[in-house]
């Protein structure tokens, strides 16, 4: 552990508001539980997201930047993105920002369109709710601070594509021991296993969830998402464990697709790792919002003594 | 299933085949479990063959690493990050491979062959998923837009 992270700005972004407030909810929940302090980010917007990404990279790339932009006003070097997608844009603007003078042209311009300061590179550095935790707490504060063990609960960990891609513009990351890997990523198995949890071996932990195919295929997400339960099944998992609300919410609204339009039933739970790790902290359930999820968790959490 | 693409394993013929390999019951798996490893990455192959062959590129003969599993994806990936998101699904299958070859009467065999029998299942299920969306552009990290010539919203 550091100490590092313990006060920073928070871009919960779009997703944490609608579909992934659980996550929202759990990641104050547990940083209040950590004594961490989360100060969002003030009138803060879209990252740009995918829709605006394919009509145009570098208004995308200005969309992220004003929030990095903001987190500088705000007297803050470090934002910390708990969405995949919000994680990788800023991420990409980062980089963007700090190697390519066409980028940063377009962000100027639109800046002072916009009448607010622009970004300049390197001025602010975007994190993930993972390296949040392990950096301000890691794994021997937070065993320190375990009062409900995940001990004997077997957990999939599952990362998601955008989390280590594309490798360029996480500069962090591969560093040796104690950063995390892009090939195999480790830091949500690190904390959980502090936490007591039996994390299983899981070769998709990386996997597309199909996200991208949702509205223009479902049955291909449907069918990629059930690949990823049974293989999360086949290693013995009872629980995926997630960190970005677009995976999870497709991992829990094919869940149920799948029983409905293949007729697979699959048991295996979903839960952001924020969860559980609040829960292993001595939080209830209902304080981390399990009860949000569509994935009913609520019999398997009372079997192991959680929530 | 006609794949319409000459030389190239029909997308149906692929998957059944994966799927029986992952249906099979652990005593049977453990027969011959070094030629069902091999198998597979042979059909990870096959797999991305018919993506590099539906965008009219030959697949290479090279290997990378000692696998031609991970020169046909090195190849696949040139040029289209996104393509990046199917990368350590190859490298597991070429992992799981490995892990069975080195031991084939290890106890875990048929699980592991199992196991690298639904990672074969995703990258198929990947690349069929792209190849059917391949028209309505790129929405995965690193997307190379529909419209990124014509794109002048910020001017």
């Amino acid at each position: 552990m550091s100490g590092k992270h313990r006060k920073v700005a928070y871009y919960p972004g779009c997703a944490l508001e609608e579909t992934g407030h659980a996550y929202n909810r759990s990641t104050k929940e547990l940083g209040k539980a950590l004594g961490l302090e989360l100060v969002e980010l003030e009138n803060w917007n879209c990252c740009g997201a995918m829709e605006v990404k394919n009509l145009d990279p570098k208004l995308q790339t200005y969309l992220s930047a004003r929030n990095l932009a903001i987190a500088g006003k705000m007297g803050f070097d470090t934002v910390m993105a708990p969405c995949n997608g919000c994680y990788h844009n800023l991420k990409k603007a980062e980089y963007d920002l700090g190697h390519d003078a066409g980028s940063r042209e377009v962000v100027e311009r639109l800046s002072q369109k916009a009448g607010h300061e622009t970004y300049e590179a390197g001025g602010v550095s975007t994190i993930h709710a993972l390296d949040w935790i392990k950096e301000a707490i890691g794994e021997d504060g937070l065993k320190n601070r375990v009062e409900n063990s995940l001990k004997g609960l077997k957990i999939a960990n599952y990362y998601g594509c955008m989390y280590t891609r594309p490798r360029h513009i996480f500069p962090e990351k591969d560093k040796g021991p104690g950063s995390e890997s892009t090939s195999k990523p480790h830091f949500m198995d690190d904390l959980l296993a502090a936490a007591g949890a039996d994390c299983v071996e899981f070769p998709l932990r990386t996997a597309c969830c199909g996200g991208a195919h949702t509205l223009s295929d479902s049955d291909i997400s449907t069918k990629l998402v059930l690949n990823l339960l049974t293989t999360a099944e086949a290693c013995g998992a009872e629980v995926i464990a997630t960190e970005c609300p677009t995976c999870h919410t497709g991992l829990e609204m094919h869940q149920v697709r799948a029983e409905k339009v293949f007729g697979r039933k699959t048991r295996v739970k979903i839960l952001y790792f924020t969860q559980l790790l609040g829960m292993a902290l001595g939080l209830s359930a209902r304080r981390v919002g399990v009860q949000e999820n569509l994935s009913d968790a609520s019999d398997l959490l009372r079997q192991k003594g959680l929530g | 299933m006609m794949t319409g693409l000459p030389g190239v394993a029909p997308e149906a013929a692929i998957m059944e085949r994966i799927d029986a390999i992952a249906a099979t019951r652990d005593d049977a798996l453990a027969v011959a479990a070094a030629v069902r490893a091999d198998e597979l990455l042979a059909l990870g192959e096959a797999i991305l063959e018919r993506w590099l062959q539906a965008h009219g590129a030959t697949p290479t003969r090279q290997t990378l690493e000692g696998f031609r599993l991970l020169a046909l994806h090195r190849q696949a990936a040139k040029g289209d990050p996104g393509f990046n998101a199917c990368r350590e699904t190859c490298r597991e299958l070429v992992y799981h491979r490995n892990l069975i070859r080195l031991d084939a009467a290890h106890p875990e065999t048929p699980r592991r062959l199992r196991l690298a029998a639904m990672v074969a299942r995703h990258l198929a299920l990947f690349i069929d998923g792209r190849l059917q969306a391949a028209a309505l552009g790129e929405f995965c990290c690193s997307s190379r837009p529909l419209r990124e010539h014509d794109a002048t919203l910020h001017e």
